[in-house]
């Protein structure tokens, strides 16, 4: 550890037509040390991650490392500077090997005629996988791995091109704890061979649990940088807000009422089996469980996605069946997915044209297209989830994450259901999104809809849910009622067959 | 002072809007100026008669391509259509052969149509293979079968007045086929940009998995998609077959590119999810005038479509090119 930084950055800035991006920021990385940058959505850390790369070139500002002038004018430029991202979604070639993906952009020749020299490539990616203790076959194909596989492809592809700093965003938005878990021991490998490591996240243990330093950004101007040690959560969610913002979850205290959905001895070919469990209305059933365990699958099957279930479901004591998303939400079910880009929303298309979608022919009687009562109810149902654009003309693409994910919301309330499934409501957003969705999903309860919530955040299930139901590789495996709320119970039901499972 | 601001925001507008002008304008732009052009190389252009009967040469083609374009927002796309009117002329002509009366002749020529697009729409929904596969396949398998039941024969025995619908006019120099394209173009304006099926091609365009959450029959609505393509390839079998009075195997052979070039040229984005029905409705004429003006010149065929082709390319690039150095500035 030196005094002197590694990577510095000072005075950088970058406009985008419109939009500041970043304004005059400076940030330090050191050797061997892990600097969180800690910012809400917007803040400006991917157009910082994209400076530092080289994929960007900023406005105006200057780049050091070790201590001397650099302009990094592609990301080529960067990477032959040791200096490489690790990206929220791993940009890795689904088709090819894993030794194929690591090496790809620096394939190792030999010879003459620059023979492309797999089992030099071969026995140096073994080597690599074996530092991190990844075990991963060399030769598997990439679409084979999980989510949590690919992180560690991408960590050791980072590792290839011998790295001196390596930026992580958000590499733990799509991992378990085990997988986390991993992560961690890897960093800090990276840390004690000298790396100078920059961490983004928006989770503050894991900041606390593996930074040394922290910079705040907001609005895409620099706010605040200093030793973790010196610092509380609560002061850096002040730094990062402006503003002190109350972590509490809302009061979940009220009467459950009747049943209105009972799902009975659901079963799926592979993801899970034998499922069954009651919801009243007025309750947030929370379901718990590593990535992986079946959650998804088990809600998609329940909306109607999946097909080749087993199994019965009742909507208030009517046995109904659900062959499509169609028929779910007549019966009254809505799902708020996981994947909100590519499932929750159309960016291309406005906020009301977004929310009326499913109930086109209920607004439209005679199929007629009626603008002014579509963008009545969209109004009505958008501003009830305070979602923040000019006007509701505006395309969903130009929302943030929050923000589109109050349009999917805002789209299924509007259908007036009776079960709204929430499967991981909160992931990607920024804060003060993530409280508006939390107080929204109490307030749901109180006018009687009953909710399911899918969620890996430990402190959000356990927040916001009267009962949780912790899976485990497809099977129920814990069903424990608010008053029995444990971390450590639900931890350990969620990771209980972890043991048994061998990763190839 | 309050005037001032006014006016600024009103030149700040102006300029705005240049950026991102629509796509309809720069080919309304082109097709006068090519218009324009076309009235000052030959003499013989500004005639309405012949300005008329330059209508027939494309028409036909332009009635297939309006539903084609619906397709194309969906993310789909039929090859056949072309191979789709061969076969449905050649079931007209038997249906002739056997003294049919004439709205049945027509009735079996949309119908046979329709069963081409049912049949296409149904392989790509059912299978979920891509649309681009399945109709190169049943490009050729309609083209074949149209061979194999006519061999070297040619039907033309078809039964008096069944002319109307190629050669008639309404009114004037209007003729049936032009009123009937200008119909289909209104018809096909209100389904895609005034109904509910025409915002579900927009949300399935944009994004068939989120359509599909969102409650929508994204299967059915893509198979009733083919099946419209497929009855208006019908109607174009319908007028061609009654401007030529005869069905040969070979007919309208090689359609199917230069109604893909109008949906193309028209604004409608290949990958789906964007278009409209008047970049079509211009783009067609863009082409008819194009075409007619330059074969008034007497220029080659051949030279003809390197000329489309040219046409094509740059009109697409223009706006790209335009909006690259106006963000650069």
């Amino acid at each position: 550890m030196s005094d002197t930084p590694f990577y510095s950055l000072r005075g950088i800035s970058k406009a985008f037509p419109g939009v500041k991006a970043l304004d005059q920021v400076q940030l330090d990385l050191y050797s061997g040390e892990v600097m969180a940058l800690i910012g809400e959505n917007g803040a400006g850390k991917s157009t910082l991650v994209k400076t530092m790369t080289g994929i960007y070139q900023p406005d105006a500002g200057e780049l050091r490392l070790a201590g001397e002038c650099i302009s990094l004018t592609t990301p080529d430029a960067a990477r032959n500077l040791g200096i490489t991202a690790i990206h929220q979604e791993t940009v890795l070639f689904d088709e090819l090997s894993v030794t194929e993906n690591i090496f790809t952009g620096h394939l190792l020749t030999r010879g003459p005629l620059n023979m492309l020299d797999w089992s030099e490539m071969r026995r140096q990616c073994i080597k690599i996988l074996a530092d991190i203790e990844a075990q991963i076959d060399p030769d598997i194909l990439l679409k084979h791995l999980s989510i949590g596989q690919r992180h560690m492809v991408a960590i050791a592809r980072a590792l290839s091109f011998n790295a001196k700093v390596v930026i992580l965003d958000e590499p733990t938005a799509a991992l378990s704890i085990h997988e986390t878990q991993e992560l961690y021991k890897i960093v800090d490998k990276l840390k004690a061979a000298g790396c100078a490591i920059m961490f983004i996240s928006h989770k503050f243990d894991e900041v606390f649990a593996i930074a040394d330093r922290y910079t705040v950004f907001r609005d895409g101007c620099f706010v605040d940088q200093g030793k973790i040690d010196n610092v509380t959560q609560a002061q850096l969610v002040t730094m990062m807000v402006g503003r002190t913002v109350d972590q509490i979850y809302p009061e979940r205290a009220q009467a459950l009422g009747d049943i209105v959905l009972k799902v009975e001895n659901f079963s799926h070919p592979t993801e899970f089996h034998d499922l069954s469990f009651e919801l009243r209305s007025g309750e947030i059933l929370g379901f718990y469980g590593l990535v992986g365990a079946g959650r998804t699958e088990l809600m998609q099957a329940i909306y109607g996605v999946s097909n080749n279930i087993t199994g019965s479901l009742e909507i208030a004591g009517q046995v109904v069946k659900i062959r499509s998303p169609a028929d779910a939400i007549k019966a009254g079910i809505v799902y708020v997915p996981e994947e909100r880009q590519s499932q929750g929303v159309v960016l291309d298309l406005p906020i009301d044209q977004n929310i009326t979608l499913p109930q086109l022919n209920h607004i439209n009687k005679n199929g007629l297209l009626n603008p002014a009562s579509e963008y009545t109810l969209a109004d009505e149902y958008a501003s009830r989830l305070q979602v923040k654009a000019p006007n509701w003309h505006e395309l969903v693409g130009n929302l943030s994450g929050g923000n589109q994910q109050k349009v999917v919301i805002a789209k299924w309330l509007a259908t007036q259901p009776k079960v709204i499934i929430m499967d991981e409501p909160t992931k990607g957003i920024d804060i003060s999104s993530k409280a508006a969705v939390h107080s929204f999903m109490s307030e749901l309860v109180k006018q009687g809809l009953a909710v399911i919530m899918v969620s890996s955040e430990l402190p959000e299930v356990m927040g916001m849910s009267d009962r949780i139901i912790v899976m485990s590789e497809g099977l129920q495996v814990s069903e424990l009622q608010r008053a029995d709320f444990n971390p450590e119970k639900i931890v350990s039901a969620a990771s209980g067959g972890l043991n048994e499972k061998t990763i190839h | 002072m309050q005037k001032i601001t006014a006016h600024k925001n009103s030149f700040s507008n102006f300029t705005f809007s240049l950026k991102k002008l629509p796509w309809e304008f720069f080919l309304l732009l082109i097709t006068a100026l090519v218009f324009t052009l076309s009235a000052y190389a030959s003499p013989y252009f500004l005639d309405v008669w012949n300005l008329s009967d330059a209508t027939f040469n494309f028409v036909e083609k332009a009635i297939v391509a309006l539903p084609l374009a619906m397709l194309i927002i969906c993310r789909d796309i039929d090859l056949s259509v072309a191979s789709i009117i061969a076969l449905s002329s050649v079931a007209m002509g038997f249906a002739a052969q056997y003294g049919f009366a004439i709205e049945l002749i027509v009735l079996i020529g949309i119908g046979v149509g329709m069963l081409c697009g049912l049949f296409n729409g149904w392989v790509v929904t059912r299978f979920d293979i891509p649309a681009i596969v399945v109709t190169i396949g049943t490009m050729s398998l309609f083209r074949g079968m149209s061979y194999i039941l006519l061999g070297d024969q040619v039907l033309k025995d078809y039964p008096e007045g069944f002319d109307y619908f190629g050669q008639g006019y309404v009114y004037w120099v209007f003729s049936f086929e032009f009123m009937l394209f200008l119909v289909a173009t209104l018809f096909f304006y209100f389904l895609l940009h005034k109904t509910n099926f025409g915002r579900r091609c927009y949300a399935i365009g944009n994004n068939p998995t989120a359509a599909f959450y969102s409650g929508i029959n994204v299967k059915r609505h893509r198979l009733m998609l083919f099946v419209i393509v497929g009855a208006l390839a019908g109607v174009a079998a319908v007028l061609l077959t009654s401007r030529l009075g005869s069905t040969r195997p070979t007919i309208a052979l090689g359609w199917e590119l230069s109604i893909i070039t109008m949906v193309v040229l028209g604004g409608v984005n290949i990958l789906g999810g964007s278009g409209t029905i008047a970049g079509v409705f211009i783009a067609v004429f863009l082409m008819g005038i194009v075409t007619f003006g330059l074969g008034l010149l007497n220029v080659p065929g051949i030279v003809m479509s390197i000329i489309i082709g040219g046409m094509l390319i740059s009109v697409i690039a223009t706006p790209v090119l335009i909006r690259k150095f106006s963000q650069r500035s």
